[in-house]
């Protein structure tokens, strides 16, 4: 990391140029990678008596074959983008926050909640959304920030009261849904009033993609240049790769970790307002989907940087859409699915180690 | 719910279907082709339970000629579940569309019906209302509290004290008919019958069901019932403990030889054939199919060691009624908090009882 | 005022009932993983090794007719899935959270997978020994029906707890995980011990899940283990490296899950949401509550990535 180095100095390196041959390393060793995971589980594929060529087409057509499987692999990825960053950006402070899922719910929950009273008082669509969203980030920064705060002030290890406070969400979500913001009219769907049609976002233009995806890929460059670029990103590197150093530097650490949790959460929050502005119209047991845990590998194989994550959204979104469709031509149950997930993440985590491996990659007087 | 009665009623004059004004003709677009439908689960398809019931069901009209089947399993009620329907009609030309979740209705199959005109969709609630949807979407929906009924009336003839413990995922309407009926069955043999209650939370929390079914065994509950996406746990768990027990969604009868009542049953099958031929003789999908015993909808499994012969007796004498179309819940009935609730004999599929929102006098529990 | 009593005593044996069925595959996965932090490494994964354990051991038990049979093979097959996590982490710069989490999507997808066709057979089950004869009560008498995994897991956690502290390997795990330098320079192979504390603790974590399908609630399907798996990981956190905390965290929350029923079979139903969700919520009472920064970073393994 970048140690006890003086901040002109890392700030200097952080500003260089883009350098071609990290990036076709990365090309290469992530194709590696998947054609070895595809290896691997054409071989389990041919175990269970079905064929690889078969499967990997209907990967591909699903995926990526038509115009409407790419808009389906997008709309999948969108809230993983979101999620994605919602770990990678606490990340890179050092903490281990595994619980966007609680942070998602609370946000979503906060905006269909505050949608309500709004609605039926005929506010101008804009002004709307745009509270709901605030109300939302608003609300995942708090739930997250909370246990930011308690690294801070208490140590507990956020780890741990992250993936509580996501259990504890869930329960809160549903008390809520099924007692005092249920829609009388949602009998066995328990579900927050519906904010109605009008006040839905919209998709794309020409496309069936919501807005979230844009929102993702802009959180995305927005905190890409942060970390990389600003003074904020590097205390916040700093802290995280040396903790010590950064104290003795005057950083208030504290705080920064605390920041960086509400972040988290607060991009969780909006990945929640997307599901409920764009996707469900209303709250209910449905936002539970995962998407929170998903993004932990999101980010990780990510390498937790914010741009490296719209690509790894786009893979998770297209094996998700392609799935259906394996089940649906090959009779292979959605277990087989997850099969090969694991087998592609965990064979693109082990190749972070030939990094730096292939001297062909290094830049010029990069020696070591 | 603005559904009328009327439209619910010539449904039910017309045997098992009845075909709504608003119905297009269907399959104009394509006469001759064969009939393509795609079923969506929420969960696995070999899940012991809701899904399976279905999935069963369509194996039946797989072999039919000219009907090609598509599945897909594990399917949540988010954005995944649009993708999931329009990629069977994108790529695979899926002609209907069933989905067997009750969360997949509003917004998702209302889009789609919206955006594809020629495609038929049907959905497993009771939600459709030709007013407020689509023509080319529709219901079809099992009353299974008509066979819960009959499992209260066996259960409280075979339970020495008449105290019956249920195991509920979570206070929908649906799951509260259940109740009530298990209730209304078992007071109507035993009038000091009660039915305690326990809601996990959730459809399907293994150890949380198991542990719920201890508590109700040692409350002093003779009988367990539950309604959980799969109740082999509670079964096993009532079988074990040395009590009876009376089974949900499947036959549950194998898992407990000395003590099973009876089982409440669904019979999708009856309303896919109906579908099939519909479409073999060329005629329009009937929009809405809903039923009970009167139209061979739901069944009770064959009785099991625990029940007694005057529950035999009794039971098959519920049967014939409930063909009979006599009704279940008769007024004046009362809360359990001592609210008059249903003022008149109800007809079983009166949709006012699809919006339930109590326990009778007699369950001890709370829907909050 | 009767009412009131034996509603608490309900309760209360509800609780020890709970504490005594549910801890069982919390405290196995608990101490495995103690182990394997121990070492300096941490497996998130042990949700795919609790639910691929569940599976093998039913699948054996139905093949063989043998359940003790099956508790083996879901050790065995946690091996499996340990020993993969342990050698790609042993790579360098492979991050061992990240392949953890990866491993859970490997091995619930292969527990999924081939556990399709044992989702409805009935397969023969551990046996209880029934401990509470003697009482006379029967409520009590049914929660101390106990299964010998049970004592077999709290006696594996105090057998650890001696290891750590008197044996010379205890030493060698404990030094590689505080220090990997400090081990090498004992001439430690400090990958080999962390790939044999991960299988260790892998063989553990699926022991853990054949108790889920062959004893309580005893039967094998998708959502047996409902995230118990990656609770049981964070209660390593909870319980501060320690075995014999493991225990009694495993304890805490099996009883306090048994709250949420026991309320409503004694008639309080409002709110059972809370009361469903007792477990998280105690927990993370107890932690904010009771950790002290200082005194919980002394006691965590210092090359661990999770408290670095």
């Amino acid at each position: 990391m970048l140690g006890t180095a003086p901040p002109g100095v890392a700030m200097a390196k952080a500003k260089a140029p883009l350098r071609l041959g990290p990036a076709v390393e990365v090309v290469v060793i992530v194709t590696g990678a998947l054609l070895t995971a595809a290896a691997i589980f054409s071989l389990f594929l041919l175990a269970i008596g079905h064929s690889p060529v078969r499967f990997f087409e209907l990967v591909y057509i699903g995926g990526f074959g038509s115009s409407f499987s790419f808009q389906n692999t997008l709309r999948r990825a969108a809230p993983l983008i979101l999620t994605g960053l919602a770990f990678a950006i606490p990340a890179r402070i050092g903490l281990t926050m595994i619980g966007a899922e609680g942070a998602l719910v609370i946000g979503a929950l906060a905006a269909a909640a505050l949608a309500v009273p709004i609605v039926t008082q005929g506010w101008p669509v804009a002004l709307t959304l745009t509270a709901m969203a605030l109300a939302a980030v608003f609300a995942g920064g708090l739930w997250t920030g909370f246990a930011g705060w308690l690294r801070h002030s208490r140590g507990v290890n956020e780890t741990i009261s992250t993936l509580l406070l996501a259990y504890i969400a869930t329960a809160v979500l549903f008390f809520f849904v099924e007692g005092p913001l249920r829609d009388p009219g949602s009998a066995n769907r328990p579900s927050t009033m519906p904010i109605g049609r009008d006040y839905m976002i919209g998709t794309l233009p020409g496309t069936n993609v919501h807005w979230g995806l844009v929102a993702g890929i802009l959180c995305c460059i927005v905190l890409w240049l942060v970390m990389s670029r600003t003074t904020f990103g590097f205390a916040v590197r700093l802290s995280g790769g040396n903790p010590r150093a950064a104290l003795a530097q005057g950083l208030p650490v504290g705080k920064l970790v605390v920041l960086c949790a509400a972040i988290a959460g607060g991009l969780a929050g909006l990945a929640g307002f997307f599901e409920v502005a764009a996707v469900h119209g209303q709250a209910n047991a449905a936002l539970v989907a995962g998407y929170g845990f998903t993004g932990i590998l999101v980010a990780f194989l990510a390498r937790q940087n914010p741009l490296a994550i719209i690509p790894v959204a786009i893979l998770f979104g297209a094996l998700a859409a392609s799935g259906g469709l394996i089940q649906r031509r090959m009779g292979l149950p959605d277990a087989s699915v997850l099969v090969l997930q694991g087998t592609i993440f965990v064979t693109l985590l082990a190749a972070e180690t030939l990094y730096g491996r292939f001297k062909i990659f290094r830049p010029r007087g990069d020696e070591r | 719910m603005v559904r009328t009665r009327f439209s619910r009623r010539s449904l039910l004059q017309t045997s098992a279907a009845g075909v709504a004004a608003a119905a297009l003709p269907f399959g104009r677009a394509r006469a001759q082709a064969d009939l393509v439908i795609g079923a969506v689960y929420v969960g696995s398809k070999v899940d012991f339970g809701w899904n399976q019931a279905h999935a069963v069901a369509m194996d039946v009209i797989r072999n039919v000629p000219g009907v090609t089947v598509l599945e897909e399993e594990n399917v949540p009620e988010t954005d995944a579940v649009a993708q999931s329907m329009e990629s069977m009609i994108q790529l695979d030309g899926a002609n209907v569309i069933l989905g067997t979740s009750f969360g997949y209705f509003d917004p998702f199959m209302i889009d789609l019906a919206n955006r594809f005109p020629d495609v038929q969709f049907r959905h497993a609630a009771p939600l459709w209302d030709a007013a407020r949807h689509p023509a080319n979407l529709g219901s079809y929906f099992c009353y299974l509290n008509q066979a819960h009924y009959v499992n209260g009336v066996a259960a409280g003839l075979s339970s020495p004290t008449g105290r019956i413990g249920f195991v509920a995922a979570k206070p929908i309407p649906t799951v509260l008919s259940n109740i009530n009926s298990v209730l209304l069955g078992a007071r109507s043999v035993n009038p000091e019958a009660t039915v305690q209650l326990i809601f996990t939370g959730d459809w399907s929390l293994p150890v949380r069901e198991a542990e719920a079914a201890n508590a109700l065994v040692d409350a002093g509950c003779d009988v367990l019932t539950c309604h959980v996406d799969g109740p082999r746990v509670v079964i096993e768990t009532a079988e074990r403990r040395g009590v009876r027990s009376c089974g949900h969604n499947a036959s549950q009868y194998e898992l407990a030889p000395n003590g099973f009542i009876t089982g409440a049953e669904y019979k999708w099958e009856t309303i896919y054939r109906l579908y099939a031929d519909a479409f073999a003789a060329g005629e329009a999908l009937p929009n809405v199919v809903v039923g009970g015993y009167h139209n061979d909808m739901v069944q009770n499994t064959p009785y099991g060691a625990g029940a007694t012969e005057a529950a035999r007796q009794a039971a098959d004498e519920a049967i014939a009624a409930l063909r009979n179309n006599e009704p279940i819940y008769v007024g004046p009935l009362y809360d359990n908090r001592g609210n008059l609730v249903i003022d008149r004999p109800m007809d079983n599929l009166d949709p006012e009882l699809d919006g339930m929102n109590f326990l009778l006098d007699g369950v001890i529990g709370s829907i909050t | 005022m009767d009412l009131t009593d034996s509603a608490l005593f309900t309760v209360l044996v509800a609780m020890l009932g709970g504490a005594i069925r549910v801890s069982t595959p919390f405290l196995f996965v608990a101490v495995g993983e103690c182990l394997t932090e121990k070492s300096g490494r941490i497996n998130l994964g042990l949700e795919g090794n609790l639910v691929l354990g569940a599976m093998v051991a039913y699948a054996t038990s139905f093949h063989t007719g043998e359940p003790w049979l099956g508790v083996l093979a879901a050790g065995v097959s946690g091996i499996f899935l340990g020993l993969i996590h342990g050698t790609l982490c042993s790579l360098p710069r492979v991050n061992d959270i990240a392949v953890g989490i990866a491993m859970m999507a490997f091995g619930t997808g292969l527990a999924f997978y081939f556990g399709r066709p044992y989702i409805q057979p009935p397969a023969p089950l551990l046996p209880s020994i029934p401990l509470g004869n003697w009482t006379g009560i029967p409520s009590l008498q049914r929660a101390l029906e106990i299964n010998p995994l049970f004592f077999v897991g709290i006696a594996v956690a105090l057998l650890m707890s001696w290891f750590f502290r008197s044996t010379r390997w205890g030493l060698i795990v404990r030094t590689t995980g505080d220090s990997a330098p400090a081990a090498k320079a004992m001439g430690v192979n400090v990958d080999l011990v962390r790939i044999l504390a991960t299988a260790s603790g892998g063989f553990l974590a699926g022991v853990g899940g054949s108790f889920l399908s062959l004893y309580y609630p005893g039967s094998w399907n998708e959502g047996l283990s409902s995230g118990q798996g990656l609770m049981a990981v964070a209660l390593v956190i909870f319980a501060r490296w320690d075995p014999i905390r493991c225990i009694w965290a495993a304890f805490l929350f099996g009883a306090a899950g048994a709250i949420g029923p026991a309320f409503q079979a004694i008639g309080i139903t409002q709110g059972f949401y809370f009361f469903n969700a007792a477990p998280y919520i105690l927990t993370l009472f107890i932690l904010a509550s009771s950790a002290r920064s200082r005194s919980s970073a002394r006691e965590a393994p210092g090359e661990l990535s999770i408290v670095k």
